[in-house]
């Protein structure tokens, strides 16, 4: 098993589109970046408008946290895409490479596959997320420097100390984390049925598209069923950014992305184990 | 001896269509075995399920006496295979390639048995070009490569000769002959080609619309006393009537307008032949069809 899950993991790192993701990375968080160099002052003055009639505001507040946090509110919808690009591949690519009958032609047990093709893909979403980090909150903060920061909502605006930000951010990215990783388990579910990889990467990001649309109307039809969607609880990261932080509203989105995960991987592990392979 | 393979009224359908109809049939220790039929026959079908890729709806099938449904993943250990194309990871070396593979059946595969086996198929050399570089032949020697090294009793090769050149499929032939031969494995293959199997295989069966219609020693069913011979006659009507009253009739397997073949042993060819000249028939020409080709379209000729 650990010995699938290297070479797993081996063929993902040694093929090159797998680094598009991080090249993708790399570039929106730079661009962003530049950007706030060049006019970011005047984007923090227009934000503030309001906020500066009614208060007397002092210090850095154009730092990298705010540009950090405006980066991921930017940045986390696009994730997901990455994300399928290679969950999705896992086993449609497989299929349509022809490497999966010669896989299968092997002592291992389709269950140890699945596993593995998961376990491989939660490992890349991990790192993607740690390069997200990296770019987003800590070369933002070696180019703006640290202070407090203001995060702005439609019905009031939190101050948060920089002492009290690290943490909110770590949380924030391990919640990130998770939330991919039931992109990553729909996306090989969706692969278990296909013999070519577009058509999961697509499916998946379709299906993310409508949850997401159907999660943020405001239409008492749908209310009922926001509740049970994970598109409804994969923004549950923002939560770590309030005051105080609603840690109970946090557990029950949790609890919903791990159920759709192992809900995801289980229905492909029943698909998958009496599928013909006539690739 | 028990068979090295016994499979017993396998058939599979997908949707409507029986790809596998009732097939049984056995392999013996040693043997190379040939699966014979034309595309859609079923051979791929069933080596596939051989193989635990595809699951029967009916039958079973044995692996040295093991119920295969019941213990696949230890008898898997002692087969290897090719299903259809060799397809690997273009984007990684022949050595990356075989490594993955021979680690996925036993982890402790050593370095030294991954260079014998490039050396027993000609890869010696080679081995650090990317897979995406290799010729159609090299890619299916290196398939052949990951099908033996972990030292399989069991080879299957599904037309491992497809998409080579003439010299490519010389040396494949010669590589499976010699595994056979000389690293006494039992191998199962199939191709397109007829007159491959009739140079390699000992035993074959043939498949036709996923029902078997023959099976035995090549040699067997290459016995002269099946061998059909094709008269080419002027107008075939002018002794068609003669013919289906005669002793001929029963020796008789196709007719066309200019053509008679018949099914008899060569030693009657002469007789036959002074039988239709008398008739009035104008013998053109006279050819004797014995190869294995003209035997499977003969039998599988609908």
């Amino acid at each position: 098993m650990i010995k699938l899950l290297w070479f797993e993991l081996y063929k993902i790192f040694r093929r090159p589109r797998t680094y598009i993701s991080f090249g993708i990375v790399t570039a929106i968080t730079s661009v962003i970046q530049l950007a706030m160099l060049s006019d970011g002052e005047s984007f923090v003055n227009f934000a503030m408008q309001g906020i500066n009639e009614q208060f007397e505001i002092q210090g850095r507040i154009m730092n990298g946290y705010l540009i950090g946090y405006i980066i991921l509110q930017s940045l986390l919808i696009h994730i997901p895409l990455l994300v399928a690009l290679v969950a999705g591949d896992s086993l449609a690519g497989e299929a349509n490479l022809g490497t999966l009958r010669l896989i299968l032609t092997r002592p291992i047990s389709r269950h140890q596959l699945i596993l593995v093709k998961f376990i491989s893909s939660f490992i890349y979403t991990t790192l993607l997320i740690i390069w997200l980090a990296v770019c987003a909150l800590f070369f933002s903060l070696w180019l703006f420097g640290t202070g407090d920061m203001i995060n702005l909502k439609s019905d009031a605006f939190i101050l948060i100390l920089k002492d009290d930000l690290m943490w909110r951010y770590g949380a924030a990215f391990l919640f990130a984390m998770l939330a991919m990783t039931t992109i990553a388990s729909l996306a090989i579910f969706l692969s278990a049925f296909a013999d070519n990889a577009i058509g999961p990467i697509i499916s998946t990001m379709g299906v993310v598209v409508v949850l997401t649309i159907l999660s943020n109307l405001e239409l008492p039809l749908f209310n009922l069923v926001k509740p049970y969607l994970f598109t409804t609880h994969m923004i549950g990261w923002k939560g770590f950014f309030d005051d105080p932080v609603p840690y109970e509203a946090i557990r029950r989105s949790c609890f919903v992305l791990v159920a759709y995960t192992i809900g995801f991987l289980g229905m492909t592990m029943l698909y998958f184990n009496k599928k013909d392979i006539r690739s | 001896m028990e068979p090295i393979i016994a499979v017993e009224h396998l058939s599979k359908s997908f949707k409507k269509r029986l790809a596998v109809n009732d097939l049984s049939f056995s392999i013996a220790e040693g043997e190379v075995y040939g699966f014979l039929g034309q595309n859609g026959a079923g051979k791929s079908t069933t080596m596939r399920m051989l193989l635990g890729l595809i699951f029967p709806d009916k039958g079973a099938i044995f692996i040295r006496g093991q119920r295969f449904d019941n213990s696949k993943r230890h008898l898997l250990r002692s087969i290897g295979a090719i299903i259809e194309r060799p397809d690997m990871y273009g984007y990684l070396s022949g050595w990356d390639n075989l490594k993955i593979f021979a680690t996925l059946t036993d982890p402790n595969t050593p370095d030294a048995r991954l260079h014998e086996v490039l050396e027993v198929v000609g890869l010696n050399g080679r081995e650090n070009d990317k897979f995406s570089a290799y010729s159609q032949g090299m890619k299916q020697r290196l398939g052949i490569a990951v099908a033996m090294v972990n030292k399989p009793d069991l080879l299957i090769l599904d037309e491992p000769t497809n998409g080579l050149d003439p010299q490519g499929i010389a040396e494949i032939r010669n590589l499976i002959r010699s595994l056979s031969k000389d690293h006494g494995k039992t191998i199962l293959i199939s191709s397109h080609l007829l007159h491959e199997m009739e140079l390699i295989a000992s035993s074959m069966l043939v498949l036709h619309r996923g029902k078997k219609i023959a099976d035995g020693k090549v040699n067997d069913l290459l016995n002269p006393a099946q061998t059909l011979v094709e008269f080419a006659i002027q107008d075939t009507t002018i002794i068609m009537d003669q013919l289906l009253h005669s002793a001929w009739a029963s020796t008789l397997d196709q007719h066309a307008a200019d053509a008679l073949v018949f099914k008899l042993h060569p030693d009657r060819i002469p007789l036959l032949n002074a039988w239709i000249v008398e008739q009035g028939g104008r013998v053109k020409g006279i050819r004797s069809k014995h190869s294995l080709e003209d035997y499977f379209l003969s039998i599988t000729h609908d």
